[in-house]
């Protein structure tokens, strides 16, 4: 390795000691790393949470070994389903393909030693770390988790212990958590877009930029725009609950037989705040899985992108888009008619850009050659979850069919598909494809392929009969499905649900112990074990501490350059010098 | 291994023969090559990150501006606040203090170490000044029975005021740091850590100036 | 070695993956043609016409749905690697252009289409006449109010007055009670807590919308008709049944423990019937 001084690059010395090496670390590798092991924590809790729900839903009265009284009330299944969508919306699909992915791959994908500020990315893992914590902490306060779903509304959030259990300690510990998250996810925000903007190494012009790059850099800046929001929500919210104030508390309420002592406020202000992130949020979690299925359809069918240039029009259409129909979340919260249509149409533009990017990969494909590894096969996956969730959001989409299906299973049906298990596929693509390169060995390919066997055909096993559970109108958050006649024939597609859902949630564990076991036994990983282009493949696995060790790498090309006419290979990475390339076969 | 390729030279893609590395990128048929490289200055960064605190700060007052007018015209029980009137004294003090801020930067600018330390105190001064005299605001309300939960103007009042006062905290602490901190071995020197922490003041002043503005014409 | 062994598998790879998906679009697209599982009657103008336009909304992502996984299916199967080379093809700005407006007309065309149905509830009022009704959600129980014979509601009691009366020692006093002296009052009907909404058949009815505590949603689905009662709000609705029968009233709003127990049912009748259940709820008001 030759290593000189070439000015503008630092060479960085990595720290001694385990503290600072592992555990403080400033190493956008390392902090790439905490933040996947955090998001694996949460998403093992968050499924465990399903499971239960899973399972009281489709058999009442089964009965648990640590409920006292045996079978789960009302109030704790609404407390699981708040925690389930509160960590997997904001510790799982948050954090591991942006923060996790992102830290890890993007600063390499671009030839920067590291992050533009490392001090605050080890800040902000360590805050979002903390408000983990105050969130799982509110399982453990005496009257359990909050109950009024991820999305708060007030006054159910807002009333306090009143409203219902949970929603004393455990709900201003949900605020406060996500309030911190917020701070997180903005410190994240600041220095992803920073990243990119000025530390791209010589010739990674934004158009050289891999896809995965413009995906997170979009993801950073519509974080950026939209936390602000949430944590100013978050703040009047908790003001509300603690200091009496009352900014979303209308006067003239009667809980529980007491007259509240606030007045004026306005339930739908909340509504609007948090839909105004809410939205942007939806595409934060699945821009990333997008950047990562066109970057492994390209890798794996050996050819370019499709399209790149529209690819990259796409994404930032659907960033700048994501911000003007929050409110085709509130169609029937009793906001304006005419600003619902105006939404609505906004709205069902937005399916335009993500109709080009669906063709595109088709693009991609199309006299590909195509390589089944697993990580291509949960690109592939992500695509066809991609198609099926996107399309039902046609439907909610209209004010006047969202009438029927607002708060009915078909919204679960949708949002699962599209923004939760379509972007774990594009974690696990990810996390397949880059896991040689992060550990420097390989996960097991014949594991990986029964894992993904199993999830792809139990994820639409879990998901699409919910469509029909919405077409008969069952509501969502509903702990039983006793209380009302029309419900009681859907039980069989409850327990068809919950029986698919135990067998996805068992194959996770498959994926859990190839994770773990690949890390000390898997196959050892090359330089470029997929002959991919982009920088990350250009140095060691896994790579050195500075990443290019103090050099700066220099490009010359466009990130997908698969199977070009006039060499015998079939893959041209960035790096590598016009007048190093042997042209003609 | 079946893994042999042409490239296969290249352990690390940095250049090795010096010269032709450091040429601009050969080919490449898009965009960009000819306004980047070579890489932007290292300090651009501090900038840039700088300007993106900004567009966040911004959000975040903006969605509580937006939550003003929203909640303003939805209760019946909105009551006004008198403004308390130190409030137009603080608004002097936060104005000069952006004053002194530049006067320091020139003399920084014009090699005169001591001109600069003096005057950059004297904006951290005044900024503490005005936090004080924030409290005091706070304290006439008190006084006039104003509380944080009396009614929603005043839920604003201090709403609004508690946030950019914890944002000018932030300046305060960005000044003593740069005051405080020795720049001998930093990466960035004593002039960009000013003009840094200058930028955020000035922002500081006019996000003031928006909020008071807003207060007062919210009436 | 990895590359050997992704070629050898590829074939059965490739079409058990195109198979699956495959078999996804032709059990999806059964189930929505057979109807298996399906939307209840439409007992309303409005919902025919949003029966319509899900339909053709259903038209139009089926067969995007159905073209472009079956094209995924066809592509995964066919371009597998079998030692071919790929074919380098960056892209083809006459099929962005195409796709992309194709997509705009038709998902936007289909958004405007959309605006009958929803004009029908939302843009245009009640008509003169119709009957009101109050709807008043609290914590897992629905209330109604009738107007009487004078189309006209009466005043509840302000926050005031009833806290008031809580101090004299009347705990059960509450700012959802009539107050006694406005005159507008004296003919409501009020059904308590967990009582039942009846209606006459084609007869226009104007909701009003309201709850105590949180936010609940009045969803009726023959009706094809869903609203929040947002507190400190006062949301109206309008509709007109034409089927009559008894139809089910879910919550569909988490409103706290008991959401999914907070029901009760509508009940649509011809005229003399209705007529004759409001003297009697009348009569038991008076008592």
């Amino acid at each position: 390795m030759v290593t000189h001084d070439s000015g503008a690059a630092h060479h960085h010395e990595p720290p001694s000691g385990f503290i600072w090496k592992y555990i403080f670390s400033k190493d956008h590798k390392i902090i790439g790393i905490q933040y996947l092991l955090l998001a694996l924590f949460s998403v093992f809790l968050g499924m465990a949470l399903s499971l239960l729900m899973r399972l009281h839903l489709a058999w009442p009265a089964l009965k648990f070994p640590f409920i006292a009284g045996g079978a789960m009330t009302g109030e704790q299944y609404l407390a699981l389903l708040t925690m389930h969508g509160t960590i997997m919306v904001f510790m799982v699909l948050t954090t591991a393909p942006q923060s996790g992915f992102g830290n890890y791959i993007l600063p390499i994908q671009i030839g920067a030693a590291d992050m533009a500020f490392p001090t605050l990315n080890m800040l902000s893992f360590w805050t979002t770390f903390l408000s983990l914590v105050v969130m799982v902490a509110a399982f453990f306060v005496p009257e359990g988790s909050p109950i009024g779903g991820w999305t708060a509304y007030p006054p159910l959030s807002a009333l306090g212990q009143i409203a219902g259990p949970g929603q004393g300690t455990g709900q201003t510990l949900w605020v406060v958590g996500l309030a911190i998250f917020c701070a997180a996810s903005l410190m994240g925000a600041l220095n992803f877009i920073t990243t990119v903007i000025d530390l791209r190494t010589r010739g990674m012009s934004l158009l050289r930029m891999p896809l995965t790059v413009w995906a997170w850099f979009i993801t950073a800046i519509l974080g950026l725009l939209a936390f602000g929001v949430l944590l100013a929500a978050c703040i009047l919210l908790l003001l509300d609950r603690t200091a009496g104030t009352s900014f979303f508390i209308p006067g003239g309420l009667v809980v529980t037989d007491q007259i509240i002592n606030h007045k004026g406020g306005s339930p739908l202000l909340w509504q609007h705040l948090f839909w105004f992130f809410g939205h942007p949020e939806v595409y934060i979690a699945i821009l990333p899985g997008m950047g990562v299925a066109s970057h492994l359809l390209s890798t794996f069918s050996r050819k370019p992108v499709f399209g790149y240039r529209a690819m990259v029009y796409a994404i930032c259409g659907i960033g700048f888009l994501g911000f003007c129909v929050w409110g085709h979340h509130m169609f029937v919260s009793g906001m304006s008619p005419y600003s619902a249509f105006a939404f609505s149409v906004l709205t069902m533009s937005i399916g335009v850009p993500s109709a080009i990017k669906t063709f595109n990969w088709l693009g991609t494909l199309w006299h590909g050659k195509i390589q089944f590894t697993t990580a291509m096969l949960f690109a592939l996956g992500f695509v066809s979850l991609f198609v099926s969730g996107g399309l039902s959001g046609l439907f909610l989409a209209q004010p006047s069919i969202d009438l029927f299906f607002h708060d009915t299973y078909f919204v679960v049906a949708h949002f699962h598909l599209i923004m939760g298990v379509a972007a774990i596929f594009g974690i696990f693509g990810a996390l397949f494809f880059w896991f040689p390169k992060m550990f420097g060995r390989h996960l097991s390919e014949p594991l990986g392929k029964i894992h993904f066997w199993f999830s792809f055909v139990g994820v639409y096993a879990i998901f699409m009969p919910m469509h029909w559970l919405g077409m008969v109108g069952a509501p969502r958050r509903y702990a039983e499905m006793s209380s009302n006649a029309f419900l009681a024939p859907l039980m069989p597609i409850h327990r068809f649900i919950s029986i698919a859902a135990v067998i996805t949630i068992a194959a996770q564990f498959l994926f859990l112990f190839n994770f773990l076991w690949s890390l000390w036994k898997g196959k050892k990983a090359d330089q470029n074990p997929w002959n991919a282009t982009t920088l990350e493949w250009s140095i060691p696995s896994p790579p050195p501490f500075d990443n290019f060790a103090g050099e700066e790498p220099v490009v010359y090309r466009g990130p997908y350059e698969f199977s070009p006419p006039d060499i015998a290979e079939d893959f041209l990475p960035q790096h590598v010098a016009p007048q190093r390339v042997a042209r003609g076969k | 291994m079946p893994w042999t390729t042409v490239f296969d030279d290249v352990e690390i893609i940095q250049d090795r023969g010096k010269g032709r590395g450091n040429e601009p990128p050969a080919g490449g048929d898009d965009d960009g090559d000819a306004h980047r490289r070579p890489a932007s200055p290292p300090e651009r960064r501090y900038y840039t990150g700088l300007m993106l605190g900004l567009v966040a700060i911004l959000m975040f007052f903006m969605a509580l501006t937006s939550a003003y007018i929203v909640r303003k015209g939805f209760g019946d029980d909105w009551q006004q606040v008198p403004l308390p009137p130190v409030l137009w004294v603080n608004t002097g003090i936060l104005l000069a203090s952006s004053l002194t801020i530049e006067l320091a930067r020139r003399r920084l600018a014009a090699s005169d170490p001591s001109g600069f330390r003096t005057l950059w105190l004297v904006t951290t001064g005044l900024g503490i000044l005005f936090l004080a005299g924030q409290l005091a605001a706070w304290r006439q309300l008190v006084a006039a029975g104003a509380y944080l939960a009396s009614n929603p103007a005043s839920s604003f009042f201090y709403t609004l005021t508690a946030a950019h006062g914890i944002h000018l905290l932030g300046g305060i602490l960005a000044l003593v740091f740069v005051a405080a901190r020795h720049f001998d071995r930093a990466k960035v020197s004593r002039g960009l850590a000013a003009e840094v922490a200058s930028i955020y003041w000035h922002f500081m002043d006019g996000l003031w100036l928006f909020l008071i503005a807003l207060l007062y014409l919210g009436r | 070695m990895l590359r050997q062994h992704a070629r050898k598998g590829s074939t059965a790879v490739a079409l058990i993956l195109s198979l699956l998906i495959t078999l996804l679009v032709a059990i999806t697209v059964y189930l929505f043609v057979a109807k298996t599982w399906w939307f209840p009657i439409s007992i309303t103008a409005f919902g025919n016409e949003v029966d319509n336009q899900f339909h053709r909304t259903l038209i139009i992502t089926g067969i995007v749905f159905a073209l472009s996984q079956l094209a995924l299916a066809y592509a995964i199967f066919k371009f597998r690697d079998r030692g071919q080379r790929a074919r380098y093809v960056e892209g083809h700005s006459m099929m962005e252009v195409v796709w992309t407006l194709a997509t705009l007309v038709m998902f936007v065309g289909l958004g405007i289409m959309a605006k009958n149905a929803w004009a029908e509830v939302h843009f245009r009022g009640a008509a003169p006449g119709a009957m009101k009704v109050e709807v008043v959600g609290q914590q897992f129980q629905w209330s109604f109010r009738y107007p009487g014979p004078d189309g006209a509601f009466g005043r509840y009691k302000t926050v005031e007055q009833a806290e008031a009366q809580r101090k004299r020692g009347d705990q059960s006093a509450s700012p959802w009670q009539l107050d006694p002296a406005d005159p507008v009052g004296k003919d409501d009907i009020v059904l308590g807590p967990g009582s039942e909404m009846a209606i006459p058949v084609n007869r226009e009815v104007e909701v009003y919308l309201r709850s105590q505590d949180v936010t609940h949603s009045f969803f009726v689905r023959e009706l094809r008709l869903k609203q929040d009662t947002v507190p400190g709000m006062t949301i109206r609705v309008h509709f007109s049944a034409t089927e009559i029968g008894t139809y089910e009233i879910p919550c569909a709003e988490l409103c706290g423990l008991g959401h999914y127990r907070m029901r009760t049912n509508l009940k649509v009748m011809s005229q003399p019937d209705f007529d004759k259940w409001l003297a009697e709820q009348a009569a038991a008001n008076a008592q």
